[in-house]
């Protein structure tokens, strides 16, 4: 039986690399049995989905923005070099 | 006479206005520098004006840019990782991860359960709560997270860039995902939790 520690470790791999059969059969068999890993699994689903939309969220938050003197200064450069 | 490309880009000297923001805020996320992030949008439309003529329109100029930033990103990080070497940092233990486990491997404090975890990403506040974990996890972590979960890098060239062995990309980006989860867990969950009882 997989400790919990190794479970973590199995799900989070996951992500990355294809796990062996006997690997996949191990989680599984503990989540089965273990409604915290369960929990974990799910907001490593949580986590990596998040991550998908953070580019998209970005965008929408308004309050960073570039400075003015900024983008002034980065103008000028492109219109040097345009 | 040569052939006009299907769909120029823009005037350069208009993209400071149309996509400086959100070039910026791309890479204020990663930098978490002012100036540096400034530079960084400096050097990506300096590049895209170089690149203009292969700009196909087959992508919107806004992902065309946003994709040459992440190049420059990259090459940031790899820059930093050949300064300053990674693999170390997955070789020895991380004291914050260790202390998750009991000796035999079982949680000593368990992940809570998170209501309506969906319902964060609505929220603004959400996002600087991701974006302060993210930036407070040991520097080799966050590379390595930021490279596979963010910019969306494969394992095999994050390894490159990183200068790591795949075991070593895998150790650090388990450790990255147990802090940031219990980070999640104190700085946002537990929060909300706090506030429905």
């Amino acid at each position: 039986m997989l400790s919990c520690k190794e479970v973590t470790r199995l799900v989070s791999m996951s992500y990355e690399n294809r796990l062996s059969w006997p690997e996949r059969v191990g989680v599984r068999m503990h989540l089965l049995m273990c409604r915290f890993c369960t929990r974990f699994a799910q907001q490593m689903r949580f986590l990596h989905a998040a991550c998908h939309s953070f580019q998209q969220a970005l965008q929408e938050d308004d309050a960073i923005h570039l400075s003015e003197a900024a983008r002034l200064r980065i103008h000028n450069i492109l219109s040097r070099n345009y | 006479m040569p052939k006009q490309p299907q769909a120029p880009s823009s005037p350069p000297d208009t993209w400071p206005t149309d996509h400086g923001d959100a070039l910026y805020r791309y890479a204020y996320f990663h930098a978490h520098d002012t100036s540096l992030a400034e530079d960084l949008v400096q050097e990506t439309l300096l590049a895209a004006l170089t690149a203009r003529e292969r700009f196909s329109g087959r992508s919107s100029e806004r992902t065309w840019l946003i994709a040459i930033l992440k190049n420059k990103l990259v090459d940031q990080v790899r820059k930093q990782a050949r300064e300053q070497p990674l693999a170390e940092y997955a070789e020895n233990d991380d004291e914050a991860v260790e202390a998750l486990f009991a000796a035999d491997g079982h949680w000593k404090r368990p992940p809570s359960l998170w209501e309506t975890p969906m319902r964060a990403l609505e929220q603004k506040q959400f996002w600087q709560v991701l974006a302060h974990c993210i930036a407070g996890l040991p520097v080799a972590q966050a590379h390595a997270f930021r490279l596979c979960e963010i910019v969306g890098r494969e394992g095999n060239e994050a390894c490159k860039v990183l200068g790591i062995s795949a075991t070593n990309l895998w150790v650090l980006l388990h450790r990255a995902r147990l802090r940031l989860r219990q980070c999640l867990e104190i700085q946002w969950f537990g929060r909300e939790a706090k506030v429905k009882r």
